[in-house]
């Protein structure tokens, strides 16, 4: 029983792997080109373990930012993970001491796997979703390890590696848009943060983007309830 | 920037993160309903935030100077057609990084 849910687990994460040592590889190259070393980039794989925004807090520490200016781009980066909680909340309720360790490895990946409502049969919820979310931390720490060593050992030019987080957004914004019928929020996403960039600055515009999307989406749920009431 | 501000800041950013995946947990974590609106909000943000995060990774083009975004755009574009024709992930990214290394190394 044991051995199929780590069986099962592994072959459903087989695609964060192939994506996660990707990723963590070039976060891993980028890191030592800032003068951070393996060490640097597995305890941030390690303790941070977010994707994007460890790609974000390479260009923090190159730039010299500030604790608070950390902070609140962490908040603004990585507010989406409050909406992934609010709907594991009841899937979750009884996990017991995996629990924490759950909450704390729920990425944007693992969240694509373990919200799935179908888990393989004769398999208890709690030990699949708990495997599945340390396997995928072991491929993102795996890989960023491995990019922090090729920086060192293959010293050839990677100019534009930092172009892999706007093609993981890229794919998962087409891949939600081919899923969806409804493209409003995908619109407005995007709509709200090119105003916001235009009116406040590239350096402060995130938080207003966000305050903006969230009154927007409010409002179109008003119109559309109301549409569908008359 | 010296070690010690940098490990503080990657403390900062981890219990940042940590409290944004916890926070839910603590507020909903009992018996009580999660209100409507944040449950809406919950299903319909995945989708605003990554169209939000897409325009936070091209921030920092200069559309007045050269090269004018064209390698951007031209990553873009071939991540976008790659994805709605093979939907393969790992495939659509590594190509598109790969060219907008090989514009930005050699053509640009």
């Amino acid at each position: 029983m044991k051995k199929s849910a780590i069986h099962t687990a592994f072959l459903d994460t087989i695609p964060v792997l192939t994506g996660y040592v990707f990723l963590g590889f070039g976060f891993g190259i980028l890191l030592h080109q800032s003068g951070y070393g393996v060490l640097w980039a597995a305890a941030m794989s390690l303790f941070i373990y977010a994707g994007s925004m460890q790609y974000v807090a390479v260009s923090l520490l190159a730039g010299g930012a500030g604790l608070l200016t950390a902070a609140l781009t962490t908040v603004v980066v990585n507010a989406r993970h409050l909406f992934y909680g609010i709907s594991m909340v009841d899937a979750y309720k009884d996990a017991g001491r995996k629990k924490p360790y759950m909450i704390f490895a729920l990425t944007d990946e693992t969240y694509s796997l373990v919200s799935r409502n179908q888990v393989p049969e004769g398999m208890e919820r709690h030990t699949y979703c708990f495997l599945v979310s340390l396997f995928d931390q072991i491929y993102w720490v795996a890989g960023s390890v491995l990019g922090s060593l090729a920086g060192t050992l293959l010293p050839i030019n990677y100019e534009g590696i930092e172009f892999v987080l706007t093609a993981l957004f890229v794919t998962i914004f087409v891949e939600q848009w081919l899923s969806t019928r409804n493209h409003v929020p995908a619109v407005i996403g995007v709509a709200a943060t090119v105003v916001c960039l235009l009116v406040f600055g590239r350096d402060v515009f995130l938080i207003p983007s966000m305050v903006l999307i969230a009154v927007l989406l409010t409002i179109t749920q008003k119109t559309g309830r109301r549409e569908s009431h008359g | 920037m010296d070690k010690l501000h940098a490990a503080l800041l990657i403390a900062v950013v981890a219990l940042v993160t940590a409290a944004l995946r916890f926070l839910p947990f603590l507020i909903f974590g009992q018996n009580k309903k999660t209100p409507p609106l944040v449950t809406y909000l919950g299903q319909v943000l995945p989708y605003a935030i990554m169209g939000m995060l897409v325009v936070y990774c091209l921030k920092d083009i200069t559309l007045s100077a050269a090269p004018f975004g064209i390698p951007e755009a031209v990553g873009c574009a071939i991540v976008v057609l790659l994805h709605v024709w093979k939907r393969n992930t790992l495939l659509s990214i590594g190509v598109g990084t790969v060219c907008y290394m090989l514009l930005v190394q050699f053509v640009f």
